[in-house]
């Protein structure tokens, strides 16, 4: 079996869930596998970060080097073909810098890129067999992949069970003198924070949350006058915002804000992952939605099979009522 | 600025239930009602604006069968001035790979200075791009939100984790894939697809590209779809039954017990 690595993500001198997630995922491709983390930066954050990790691989590789201060996946991507070993398994967290990395990382490596895994069933041979979602995750497959010459496999965060065993007592090596020629055609420049909005809907317990579903800009009132009449904030999906409907504060998700309300009222969402991933702390969700095969309502606690534009109205009533 | 787009035409989600068929080796595809990947009319739309503002073209190539076609002819009566239609047996069951060598191979036949992808396309794979640029050895930023042109540089936001915003410099050439939100497509009406539908799209096949067909196709994937399947989901959601009425009181019960309402 060949070498197994897991790309690190860390922001402040703390590694991202993901750290124990693609170990977790590690030992699903090989039990026995020692595997070694790979982490890269500037200055004493990445010291405490390969320290730390160190608890839960094998190995641990570090590159601390000035040139690494904001890693662009670009530069990451240089750095990882001069060290990486032949037929290498590199797993890498599918968030925005995943994204940006594997698929390129495939190409260089000349090995196999495996996208958006959320299941890993095993190896046959030179066959790895995992589980992927297609149509917004209305559908799953099975899908093989020829690892012979390796493979760059982005697992979907907060798919795997985190490996929190921290019984690996791996090692650290500062691997910083190998890193080699890291120059390339993007620089980063800064990053700009996300606007603030007049609504804070991470502040609020109950969310009456509209996605496309809701069909017109006008109907937005719908959900509104519902929100108003439990006491709630309206808060959406993005396509809400893609078009304009509602300001960027109000998405709730990974490319939006996290919230952690009590009650969530999905209403007309489909639930795809990004979506769900910006709900935390369990709340208790309730799903209005007119495909009774929405993916939605196998995460929800309470269906309703309905037109929200005829339910909503309904229920804003009955509440008035009451 | 010579730009070339890459579509992908998609079973549209919004207009379709995506259903397994029935010996799970592919989704229901009677019926289906198919449009452009909802990510690149978003790139086209952007192609659009950048051409507008510093003059070249903007061509919309895709990997595709003849029904693909109609995507491109869309995507022209939206506003790009030449169609590229990539199609062969030999193409059929190619994985994310295979569509991207053969997007190379065009690439390398013409000359642009900017390539633009959709972040994702109904696979989610969000792959394309990336193995694109790596193949022709340019930069590459994903899920792009913000493009400014500066001389060959580009100023490129990236929307990352929360809604963030991380601005990089990217050298031309380059690919960039986009993500939605980043402009507001424009309405394609009758009579803009009625302006295009007799302009000729031409067509290239694998010899045409000077690809090896077993490199690409089903032949040449390493990834392989092995079927399509439901997962059984422990409980899922207890769903409400009855009549309107009874559903609304029993919801407001519900809610009231949990802190939904006051
Ligand atoms: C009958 C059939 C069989 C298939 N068999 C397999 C298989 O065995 N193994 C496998 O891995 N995949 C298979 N696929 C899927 C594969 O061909 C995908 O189309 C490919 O992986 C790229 O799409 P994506 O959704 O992954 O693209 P993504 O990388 O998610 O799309 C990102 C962007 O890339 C561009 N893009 C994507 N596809 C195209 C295209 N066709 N033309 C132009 N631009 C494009 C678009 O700009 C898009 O927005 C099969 C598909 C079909 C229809
Ligand atoms: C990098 C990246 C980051 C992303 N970040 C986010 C994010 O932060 N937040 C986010 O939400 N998305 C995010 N997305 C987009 C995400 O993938 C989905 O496209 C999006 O969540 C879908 O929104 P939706 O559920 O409202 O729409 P759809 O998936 O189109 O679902 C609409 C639902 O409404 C139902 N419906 C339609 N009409 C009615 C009606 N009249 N009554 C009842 N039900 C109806 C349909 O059955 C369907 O289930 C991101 C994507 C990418 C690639």
């Amino acid at each position: 079996m060949a070498d197994i690595y897991a790309y690190i993500t860390h922001t402040a001198g703390v590694a991202d869930d993901s750290a124990l997630e693609l170990v977790a995922a590690a030992k699903k491709i090989d039990a026995n596998a020692a595997v070694t983390a790979i982490v890269i930066g500037s200055g004493a954050d990445v010291d405490k970060v390969a320290d730390a990790v160190a608890a839960s691989y094998a190995k641990v590789l570090k590159f601390n080097l000035d040139a690494l201060a904001y890693p662009n996946a670009e530069v990451v991507r240089k750095l990882l073909v001069n060290v990486l070993s032949a037929d290498a398994i590199v797993l890498v967290s599918n968030d925005t810098f995943g994204m940006d990395l594997g698929p390129g990382l495939s190409i260089k490596l000349d090995s196999t890129f495996v996208a958006d895994v959320v299941g890993i069933e095993g190896v046959d041979g030179t066959a790895l067999k995992v589980i992927r979602q297609e149509y917004s995750g209305m559908v799953s497959t099975h899908v093989t992949a020829d690892i012979t010459n390796g493979a760059v496999i982005n697992l979907r965060p907060g798919a795997f069970a985190p490996d929190e065993s921290q019984s690996a007592g791996g090692s650290v090596e500062d691997r910083s003198g190998d890193a080699g020629d890291l120059t390339v055609k993007r620089t980063f420049l800064e990053v700009v924070e996300a606007e603030v909005g007049d609504v804070d809907i991470t502040k609020s317990d109950v969310l009456v949350s509209v996605g496309r579903g809701i069909e017109d800009e006008e109907n937005i009132e719908v959900a509104q006058e519902l929100a108003d009449a439990m006491g709630a904030v309206v808060s959406c999906s993005r396509p809400i915002v893609d078009a304009k409907w509602l300001e960027k504060s109000r998405q709730v998700g990974t490319s939006g804000q996290t919230v952690k309300p009590k009650v969530y009222l999905a209403c007309g969402i489909s639930g795809s992952f990004q979506h769900m991933g910006g709900i935390k702390g369990a709340p208790f969700i309730v799903a209005i939605n007119k495909n009774v095969k929405a993916p939605i309502f196998q995460v929800a606690d309470v269906g309703i099979e309905a037109d929200i534009l005829d339910f909503l109205p309904e229920l804003t009533d009955a509440i008035k009522e009451s | 600025m010579e730009i070339l787009v890459c579509v992908k035409r998609v079973p549209d989600t919004a207009e379709n239930e995506i259903e397994v068929n029935r010996d799970g080796s592919d989704i229901e595809r009677d019926d289906l009602v198919y449009s452009v990947n909802e990510w690149d009319n978003y790139a086209v739309e952007e192609a659009i604006l950048i051409r507008d503002k510093v003059g070249g073209s903007v061509t919309v190539i895709t990997v595709g069968d003849d029904e693909s076609e109609e995507v491109l002819r869309r995507e022209m009566a939206m506003g790009a001035d030449n169609g590229l239609l990539l199609c062969d047996d030999a193409f059929e069951g190619s994985d994310g790979k295979g569509v991207a060598s053969l997007l190379k191979a065009a690439v390398d036949k013409g000359k642009y200075d900017l390539i633009l992808t959709g972040a994702q396309a109904d696979g989610g794979a969000a792959q394309v791009g990336g193995m694109l640029a790596a193949m022709l050895d340019y930069p590459y930023a994903s899920l792009v939100n913000k493009i400014e042109v500066d001389g060959d540089t580009l100023k490129v936001g990236r929307e990352i984790e929360g809604g963030n915003q991380e601005m990089n410099a990217i050298q031309l050439p380059c690919v960039l894939s986009i993500q939605t939100g980043i402009n507001e497509p424009r309405y394609v009406g009758i009579r803009g697809i009625r302006k295009v539908a007799s302009v000729e799209i031409p067509q290239q096949g694998a010899a045409d590209l000077g690809v090896d067909a077993a490199s690409v196709g089903a032949d040449g994937a390493r990834v392989k779809r092995l079927d399509y399947f439901v997962p059984e989901m422990g409980e899922g959601a207890e769903m409400l039954e009855g009549s309107t009425e009874e559903i609304v009181a029993k919801l407001i019960e519900l809610l009231k017990a949990k802190g939904g309402l006051k």
